[in-house]
């Protein structure tokens, strides 16, 4: 079973939109989204009977007023300025370590396991589907991320399924991390701007650090032709096979409002681009 | 000080074309302005506003150095024990640190009955500082920070970041994207928030989570809808309902994107958009008027 996950060191560049187009095209597989903090690929796969999970991880801390002396023993030790004037705990600034329960003398700080999101299975009509949901404010997607990966495997396993195709978060950070370790390939996909440059090249040192294979295409080609140019060139030097130049079109667009993949939007346009990334994509994959 | 939040759910909405645009457009009208970048694992807004940096520090988080020598060892595993990100960890009778895995809360090194442990440093990133070129007037200070590739823990730069930034009557932050611990990190202490969003399905998904962080750290906020014209209205309709102040539109064109992917900014180089953050900048002080009598 092989694992492509599409990444890109900026948000925005169309991450989502290839990684439905592939879903479309590619044969027997699994689709994950591990953008966890901001997913849409079910906006486009519009994924059903799904069945949620609840998905817990590390710890966070909780005072109990009754016993609270309110000597000010936990928010002096937090480093985290999670616990505030009036003994109340802040769940965005907790990091979960235990040190309030630790230096609290009556025993009114402890720990209790802590919710972070959701996770999903679901059917689409491309296949199955493993999603997430991260609560607001909550860290760990990281392990959700890996929660995900690994419960799309099971789903992979159990269907016989040859292929995961993983919408990857935007990024360098944790669940970048966590969606790339041990995959088989990375498919960047950056468009032609400054920003996107960079951050492509930010991504590429992280690509190259878990040893994963990285091919690039490049969106919007058309907003400016010379950088295109200068990406393609980066790419030959860095050794990062282009897997397809893809130019702006408002279909793009449209096939989100129509919540479709661009293959099925617009099978004989843009759909024959994604084709022939799919095409490079799969070769490389399955070499 | 009034510091005002960049943020929006989804990446590549325009958070750091508002930050960089409305930064040089409120210099222009003689505004005391500071930019931070608190995108660490992205930064972008130097390519934008090209400041010099004169300073680069590096940024530690605390990590625990074992002195075997005075470590109890088995017997005692007090700090082993404690740690719930398991970077500590008791290897043939001594205690080993994984740094990589270390919150830097300090558990180990306040629980530890021999006074063995004591904290060091991991370099996490680093904050520079610097301006913009320009007259004086027109200087801009900057503040980014950059993760270090391959680190995860991106808050305490991003709250590094804040503290170094210089004092200033109007404080902009460009944002991550997303709805996880780096954004909270970036949006603390923010007078009120400026989400940009583009007005298609997937933008309008993604603002929707941001106004549920919004809401739930009490940030008042208001929406730019950039590349207006792109998508459809059920953005507009959405912040219509909800009654969400809209504080600006930019519009969609080509010359914007191509004027953006070359790292230029709107403000300098197209008609029209000068007095779009001149609107943009009088709705969001009518906003943080109306917040401040709240």
């Amino acid at each position: 079973m092989k694992e492509l996950v599409v990444i890109s060191g900026k948000g925005g560049t169309g991450k989502t939109t290839v990684t439905a187009a592939l879903a479309a095209l590619a044969g027997h597989k699994v689709m994950a989204d591990c953008d966890v903090d901001a997913a849409d690929l079910h906006l486009v796969l519009a994924p059903e009977n799904r069945t949620a999970t609840e998905f817990y991880s590390g710890q966070v801390a909780v005072i109990d007023p009754e016993r609270c002396i309110r000597c000010g023993e936990c928010a002096t030790n937090c480093r985290y300025e999670a616990i505030d004037a009036d003994f109340t705990v802040h769940k965005e600034h907790c990091e979960g370590c235990g040190v309030c329960a630790y230096v609290c003398p009556t025993d009114a700080a402890g720990m209790i396991e802590r919710m972070c999101g959701h996770w999903y299975s679901s059917e689409t009509r491309f296949g199955k589907m493993i999603h997430a949901h991260l609560g607001i404010g909550e860290e760990n997607s990281g392990k959700l991320v890996t929660t995900v990966r690994k419960e799309a495997r099971k789903a992979a396993e159990e269907v016989g399924a040859e292929l995961i195709i993983t919408d990857g978060p935007p990024g360098v950070g944790c669940p970048v991390i966590a969606s790339l370790g041990g995959t088989d390939l990375a498919l960047a996909v950056a468009e032609p701007t400054l920003s996107a440059l960079h951050d492509l090249k930010r991504v590429h040192k992280l690509t190259r650090h878990f040893q994963v294979p990285m091919m690039a295409v490049v969106n919007k080609a058309d907003i400016n032709p010379l950088l295109t140019e200068e990406i393609r060139n980066w790419c030959t030097e860095s050794g990062v096979e282009i897997a397809g130049v893809l130019p702006y079109d408002q279909i793009v667009t449209d096939a989100q409002i129509h919540g479709l993949s661009v293959v099925e939007h617009d099978p004989d346009g843009f759909g024959q681009h994604m084709r022939s990334v799919w095409d490079k994509v799969s070769r490389k994959l399955f070499a | 000080m009034l510091t005002i939040a960049v943020a929006s759910g989804k990446g590549g909405t325009g958070k750091t074309t508002v930050t960089a645009n409305l930064a040089v457009w409120l210099a222009s009208q003689n505004v005391d302005v500071a930019a931070l970048d608190c995108d660490v694992e992205e930064p972008n807004l130097h390519l934008f506003l090209r400041p010099v940096w004169t300073k680069t520090t590096p940024e530690n988080v605390p990590v625990p150095e074992v002195d075997e020598e005075r470590c109890l060892g088995e017997e005692c595993r007090k700090c082993v024990d404690l740690c719930r990100f398991k970077s500590l960890i008791m290897m043939a009778g001594s205690v080993m640190v994984f740094p990589e895995l270390c919150h830097g809360c300090g558990l180990c090194t306040l629980a530890c009955p021999a006074r063995a442990i004591r904290e060091g440093a991991r370099e996490i990133g680093v904050v520079r500082t610097g301006a913009t070129a320009g007259a004086d007037s027109a200087r801009i200070p900057v503040v980014g920070g950059e993760m270090r590739i391959g680190e995860a823990m991106a808050p305490p730069l991003i709250l590094a970041v804040k503290r170094t930034a210089p004092a200033s009557a109007v404080r902009l932050i460009d944002c991550p994207p997303g709805t996880s611990c780096p954004v909270i990190a970036s949006l603390g202490g923010a007078d009120l928030a400026v989400l940009v969003t583009e007005p298609t399905p997937f933008g309008l998904h993604d603002l929707e989570l941001a106004v549920g962080v919004l809401r739930k750290m009490d940030i008042p906020f208001g929406v730019v809808i950039n590349r207006d014209g792109m998508g459809d209205d059920r953005t507009h309709r959405y912040l219509e309902r909800e009654g969400i102040p809209l504080l600006g539109t930019l519009p969609h064109s080509a010359e914007a994107a191509h004027c953006y992917s070359e790292g230029r900014l709107h403000v300098d180089a197209l008609p029209g958009f000068r007095e779009a953050y001149a609107s943009i900048w009088e709705n969001i002080r009518t906003l943080a008027a109306r917040e401040v009598s709240r």
